[in-house]
């Protein structure tokens, strides 16, 4: 595989082996163990639109393995803004790197460079379209939940029309035969041609506004922000804020296994009380950033996670 | 009357090509899309509107002293995919083209979609529009992944 563009680029099999390599990867993520994997790699990070979290766990990922990191710095102020071709821009940064972890505020961004460059793109985000680096780190926290991506009920909340890690997210837990409960008001559900794709692939798929009725059945509630910028009036979002917010005491009913996700940054949408429950799983889930990530750049860059990795210090 | 005879109603030529089945109204965008205006020396002939059996209406184009070439007619996939091509040399048929869609659309039409990487036509890579399926034809950015809107197609060839 040169590149990760879609999560067409893997895989069931694939997927499966970048999660397994991620888990054994746990101990070198959290620091009790360093790893050199990535040793004389320089990974090269193409953020053309903030955004502190993917880019600090692909640095923190490339890190941990013992790698390099050079970053495109400020948007306002590097060569972008001057006109500079995206082309152009990824002919440089493919000289000075081994691997490219970028994000574009254009659709297909990573494909266009992923055309232009020798080095593989990680595509952290383009536009409306993909975020598959963030679709391994779902999946990687709900199999370490479940135990399997297999036959889950999964209910996906609250922006659904441009939230892109919603639907990379559904498209993956369809192969794996999951059934897709999507929870959003209407100005906000899953766009009819993704949802058309879905069922082409044989998805049982379910919408609904009601938040309360899902969370008997669910397996994961994955819930997401809605952006005040999406509604044209400041009544019409507090009314759907207001009913998408899920608090502890709503999670009575939840089955015990029940996780709840969330992408980061959450603003109303899950309670902090939510927290100490023992289905919130999103801090881990943003933990799990990194592993998803390192086990990502390895196989990129063509370089074997060994099998047993001991706490202690390097390989066995 | 057949179609044979609808032909003949304008003028046969000597050495040249002539696109038939093309969808009515459609001609001068198949000119246009060929480089063709009205300023080259060489007579053009157009047709428009013809009774077809097969297309209820067709527009037919004849083009003297000029040989389109495959790859040509190829660009033509996206406005007259059943547009069929014949080479005329000393007044016969010496060769016949038909269109050849293909798997992908390269350098022909950009992505419809304004927030496309391709946008803006500064960037070096060719535009590549992937047929996803074709009955109906449908049109996929090899970039974005979008599907084109077929009615703005035309307004979208390079
Ligand atoms: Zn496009």
């Amino acid at each position: 595989m040169a590149s990760l563009i879609t999560m067409d680029d893997l895989t069931n099999e694939e997927i499966i082996e970048v999660l397994d390599n991620a888990e054994r990867l746990l101990p070198v993520a959290r620091g009790e163990t360093y790893l050199p994997l990535l040793e004389g790699k320089i990974l090269g990070n193409l953020f053309f639109e903030p955004s502190t979290r993917t880019r600090m766990s692909f640095e923190t990922a490339m890190k941990r393995l013992g790698g390099e990191v050079v970053n495109l710095g400020d948007v306002k102020t590097s060569s972008v803004v001057k006109g500079e071709t995206l082309f152009d821009m990824i002919q440089m940064v493919d000289g000075y790197t081994d691997i490219i972890a970028m994000r574009h505020p254009r659709q297909g961004a990573a494909q266009y460079a992923s055309d232009s460059a020798r080095v593989p793109i990680l595509n952290g985000g383009d536009g409306a379209g993909h975020h598959p680096t963030q679709t391994m780190l779902d999946l990687f926290t709900i199999r370490q939940a479940h135990g399997t991506l297999e036959g889950l009920n999964v209910a996906l909340v609250g922006d659904l029309r441009f939230g892109r890690t919603v639907h990379s997210l559904s498209h993956a837990l369809v192969r794996f035969g999951c059934t897709l409960t999507f929870v959003s008001p209407e100005s906000l559900s899953m766009p009819d041609e993704i949802i058309s794709d879905l069922k082409r692939h044989g998805a049982d798929i379910t919408e609904t506004a009601d938040l309360s009725s899902v969370i008997p059945s669910a397996d994961v509630i994955y819930m997401t922000r809605i952006q005040k910028e999406r509604f044209p009036d400041e009544d019409e979002y507090a009314r759907v804020a207001g009913i998408f917010k899920l608090c502890a005491a709503d999670l009575s009913p939840a089955k015990g296994g029940m996780i709840v996700m969330h992408p980061l940054p959450r603003v109303s949408e899950i309670s902090p009380d939510v927290d100490n429950t023992k289905h919130a799983r999103y801090f881990e889930q943003a933990f799990n950033g990194v592993v998803a990530r390192m086990s990502l750049l390895c196989r990129l860059l063509n370089v074997e996670v060994p099998a047993i990795i001991s706490s202690n210090g390097g390989e066995n | 009357m057949s179609t044979e005879s609808h032909m003949r109603r304008v003028t046969a030529i000597n050495n040249g090509t002539v696109i038939d089945h093309i969808p009515a109204g459609c001609a001068i965008t198949v000119l246009k899309m060929l480089g063709i205006d009205g300023r080259r020396s060489t007579p053009i002939t157009l047709a428009m509107n013809v009774p077809s059996k097969k297309m209820g209406g067709k527009d037919v184009v004849k083009i003297e002293d000029r040989e389109i070439t495959q790859s040509e007619l190829d660009r033509l996939a996206l406005i007259a995919p059943e547009a069929s091509v014949s080479i005329i040399r000393a007044y016969s048929v010496a060769e016949k083209l038909v269109v050849n869609l293909g798997v992908e659309i390269i350098g022909v039409a950009r992505c419809c979609f304004s927030n496309c990487a391709t946008w803006g036509d500064r960037e070096p890579l060719p535009h590549r529009l992937k047929v996803h399926s074709i009955e109906p034809l449908e049109l996929r950015c090899h970039y974005c992944g979008r599907s084109q809107d077929m009615e703005a197609i035309i307004d979208n060839l390079l």
